[in-house]
């Protein structure tokens, strides 16, 4: 019963603490106290590209453009910022290279149709091969006219 | 035909992909700044030679004028600094000097022994205008027109030649479209 109730306050909590933006998300060093703004904070990180290192997120490097722009998501979060609003600010000075998740747009529309088209493209070519197969004779069935 | 077809056309779309990705005169790490055609971010920082001197590029606002982004760390920053000297001679434009992830003694020692071709050197205490101009290494060059908006921005060591290729005529036709 003691468990159960204490069970609901936390999740009030997080209730609350998820819609309700506090002044004392960050602790004295600066890092994120709130567990479900931690959440959201390494989920943004590790989609921001490090482009000093350009195949790693800023959640993984240790440069220090890196560790620039991890305290700028965390400031940003305790502010109350939504996700969007986040990523926004990134493309907006960066370009949408500093995504791993490029949005879909014309620009992009090679890179997220690509594997579609391969698929399509070997569907074809099974298609033709398999009819062509069909077609011929059958390995113990004399062909026509031989013999 | 299908058999000719298929592997020449597989042939020349490699070949098209490897001409353009293994050219070795294509930067991978140079990327396209979403700033260009956008107002310049403004700043106001201190001078890396006084801290109670204050350096904005408000204050030059009107003008063309460029953002040269280094820092003492940068082996590439000491190459373009001879060419950056001898630009800053032809007075041209006012070339402002953005110092990030530096100490403040070493850029001040540096520009007493190399020379100072800067305007206003400005210094970014804690990289947040270099994160409001999208610099992610350096140097990093930008050229703004009389508007305040970014035209053109240099990632690598300047020289020269990309002096009088790049950035000569562009700020020649900033110059005409503003007048």
């Amino acid at each position: 019963m003691n468990s159960t109730l204490s069970l609901l306050a936390v999740i009030l909590a997080l209730c609350l603490s998820a819609g309700v933006p506090t002044a004392r998300a960050l602790d004295a060093n600066g890092q994120i106290e709130d567990p479900v703004l931690q959440a959201r904070f390494e989920r943004i990180t590790k989609d921001l590209r490090c482009l000093v290192c350009q195949n790693e997120s800023i959640a993984d490097s240790n440069v220090e453009l890196a560790s620039d722009l991890r305290r700028q998501v965390r400031e940003m979060l305790s502010a109350g910022k939504s996700d969007d609003a986040i990523f926004d600010f990134m493309t907006d000075r960066y370009g949408d290279f500093v995504r791993f998740n490029p949005p879909l747009e014309p620009k992009t529309l090679l890179i997220w149709g690509a594997p579609f088209l391969v698929l399509v493209l070997g569907v074809i070519i099974i298609f033709r091969v398999v009819r062509r197969r069909s077609r011929m004779p059958l390995d113990d069935e004399p062909a026509p006219g031989s013999r | 035909m299908w058999k000719f077809l298929l592997p020449f056309t597989a042939f020349v779309a490699l070949a098209v992909l490897f001409a353009f990705g293994l050219n070795p005169k294509r930067d991978i790490h140079a990327l396209p700044s979403p700033l260009i055609g956008k107002a310049a971010p403004s700043f106001s920082l201190t001078d890396v030679m006084d801290p109670n001197r204050a350096v904005s590029n408000t204050a030059f606002k009107g003008q063309i004028y460029i953002v040269n982004v280094w820092g003492t760390w940068c082996e590439a920053c000491r190459q373009e600094h001879e060419a950056l000297l001898v630009i800053a001679q032809q007075q041209v434009v006012p070339i402002i000097g953005l110092v990030f992830m530096d100490q403040r003694d070493k850029a001040k020692q540096w520009l007493e022994q190399l020379g100072n071709p800067y305007a206003a050197v400005a210094f970014d205490t804690d990289g947040r205008t270099a994160i409001d101009w999208g610099v992610y290494g350096a140097p990093e060059t930008f050229l703004v027109d009389g508007q305040g908006r970014v035209i053109y921005k240099f990632i690598s060591p300047m020289t020269q030649e990309v002096w009088q290729r790049e950035f000569l005529p562009r700020i020649a036709a900033a110059r005409r479209a503003g007048a």
